[in-house]
């Protein structure tokens, strides 16, 4: 299972390494999207202070867009019906599609976290460091295992490109909740409610233990769902 | 060339599809005894709702919103139980009948349905009630992402495929909403317990209530279960026509092909 998951990663990075698709049309687009969120909020004071939320948010969008690229590589052509004709492992075919959808993600995001500081003056704590970065891994974790259950759920079936969203956008949920809330704390730019002044870096923890809850379910998930899935495709 | 009825016969006697066909009107003596009490019960519901039980001492007439609210929420819940348990049943019990399938669908259709009742009656008693129409609070937005979540899953059953495909891809997509909700829901809770608790009258979970009030609740409740079970019943029934009508046609355009060799 691990060889095959090995194997179907390279493959896909190859591919997405080659054909430049991501590199190309991804992340300007993500780009793009802080340079909107700035128009649409309009006050400086203000983006530098959800910064973290639109950071999460963009990515959101972005794996959309990379979950779809993802799944259209195999579709097209029939690849996904060659490999099970090969008799691959679905399991291993689901943990390798999502490595490699991890592996993008985590790129896109140090890019995006380079706008974020330029475009909208935000500053990580040094004390926060490790906090991003835990809380990136995780987050990106839970968010490849998600958009690849989803994406091979409705790969091949017309009408995906609307669908997905749909079905993708409510799951993650929670990750944007729990990415955004320990991103600020690493920030520093929410300020305390009531008898509590200011968040701490220590008060993001507890979030990233969600985003682990989170990745762990949908990856075990993801490894039992994707046979049937694969079957009926 | 057409195709005759008596080869048509043929075909839905001896095809490839099951061969216990249904034939009679979607209803039966229970499904119509069920829609009967149901039609009862509504009538007893806007009797006790609207003029027997009395105005809330606090809230005054707008309370008889809750007789609606209530149970259409918990309908919906009960609906989306439904669904998923349907779905395992599906995936896991040897033989995968569709059967299965279509009252996981039927069912998931009908809680959609009473979901968005439960969002609109609740906002327009929250209105009334706190002046807004819609709170953040850990109920709501788990309630507003189920209705999301099961919209998206009546989605993927019109995606089309095979029965079984459908049936499968529909499962898998039931019992991970299983997973979802519960995540979302404590993800919501923890997010907003980080807030000041809302500054709006809330309402006590365990306010003394009236008796009839307690009477007219349970009126609702037990009437819209049956018109619930009324629903799915009629729903699951007019699908498997619809999937029946589906191998139908296939079974007519062979029927043409093999015709067409023959003659």
């Amino acid at each position: 299972m691990w060889r095959t998951a090995r194997l179907v990663a390279a493959k896909d990075l190859r591919i997405e390494w080659r054909s430049r698709v991501v590199t190309n049309q991804v992340l300007p687009f993500t780009g793009l999207t802080l340079v909107l969120f700035a128009f649409a909020l309009d006050r400086d004071d203000i983006t530098t202070r959800v910064a973290p939320g639109l950071f999460w948010l963009a990515t959101t969008f972005s794996l959309i867009v990379l979950v779809q690229r993802t799944f259209a590589v195999e579709s097209s052509d029939g690849a996904l019906d060659t490999l099970r004709v090969a008799g691959v492992d679905p399991a291993g075919i689901y943990l390798g599609k999502s490595m490699a959808l991890a592996v993008q993600l985590i790129v896109l995001e140090a890019l995006l976290m380079l706008g974020v500081i330029v475009f909208y003056s935000s500053q990580v704590r040094p004390a926060g460091i490790v906090l991003v970065a835990v809380t990136a891994v995780t987050a990106t974790a839970g968010l490849a295992f998600v958009g690849t259950i989803y994406g091979g759920l409705a790969a091949g079936a017309k009408g995906r490109e609307t669908l997905l969203p749909l079905l993708l956008l409510p799951v993650v949920a929670p990750v944007l909740i729990g990415a955004t809330r320990a991103f600020e704390a690493a920030f520093g730019t929410r300020e305390g409610e009531g008898i509590r002044k200011g968040v701490e870096v220590v008060d993001g923890w507890p979030w990233v233990g969600l985003l682990a809850v989170f990745a762990a379910v949908f990856g075990a998930a993801g490894v039992l769902a994707f046979g049937p899935l694969l079957e009926e495709a | 060339m057409t195709v005759t009825a008596e080869q048509l016969n043929e075909v839905s006697a001896g095809g490839g599809v099951a061969s216990h066909r249904w034939q009679g009107p979607t209803s039966t003596a229970f499904s119509r005894g069920l829609g009967v009490m149901t039609i009862v019960g509504m009538a007893w519901l806007l009797a006790f709702g609207l003029i027997f039980s009395p105005a809330d001492r606090v809230q005054g007439t707008s309370v008889r919103i809750l007789y609606i609210h209530v149970p259409t929420a918990w309908i919906a819940y009960l609906a989306f139980i439904v669904t998923g348990v349907s779905s395992a049943m599906y995936l896991f019990r040897r033989g995968h009948s569709l059967a299965w399938d279509r009252v996981a669908g039927a069912s998931a259709e009908v809680g959609v349905l009473f979901m968005g009742l439960t969002l609109i009656t609740g906002s327009l008693w929250g209105r009334l009630t706190w002046g807004v129409f819609w709170e953040w609070d850990a109920r709501l937005t788990t309630t507003a992402f189920l209705f999301v979540t099961y919209i998206g899953y009546l989605a993927v059953r019109r995606l089309g495929g095979s029965h079984h495909a459908r049936a499968r891809r529909s499962a898998v997509l039931g019992l991970l909403a299983v997973l979802e909700i519960p995540l979302v829901h404590f993800s919501v809770k923890l997010w907003r317990s980080l807030h000041q608790e809302a500054s709006v009258a809330r309402l006590n979970g365990d306010v003394e209530l009236d008796g009839l009030m307690l009477f007219s609740l349970l009126v609702g409740i037990v009437t819209f279960t049956l018109l619930y079970g009324w629903l799915v019943l009629h729903r699951q029934r007019v699908m498997y026509l619809e999937d029946q009508y589906d191998d139908r046609d296939l079974d007519v355009a062979l029927a043409e092909r093999q015709a067409e060799a023959h003659g």
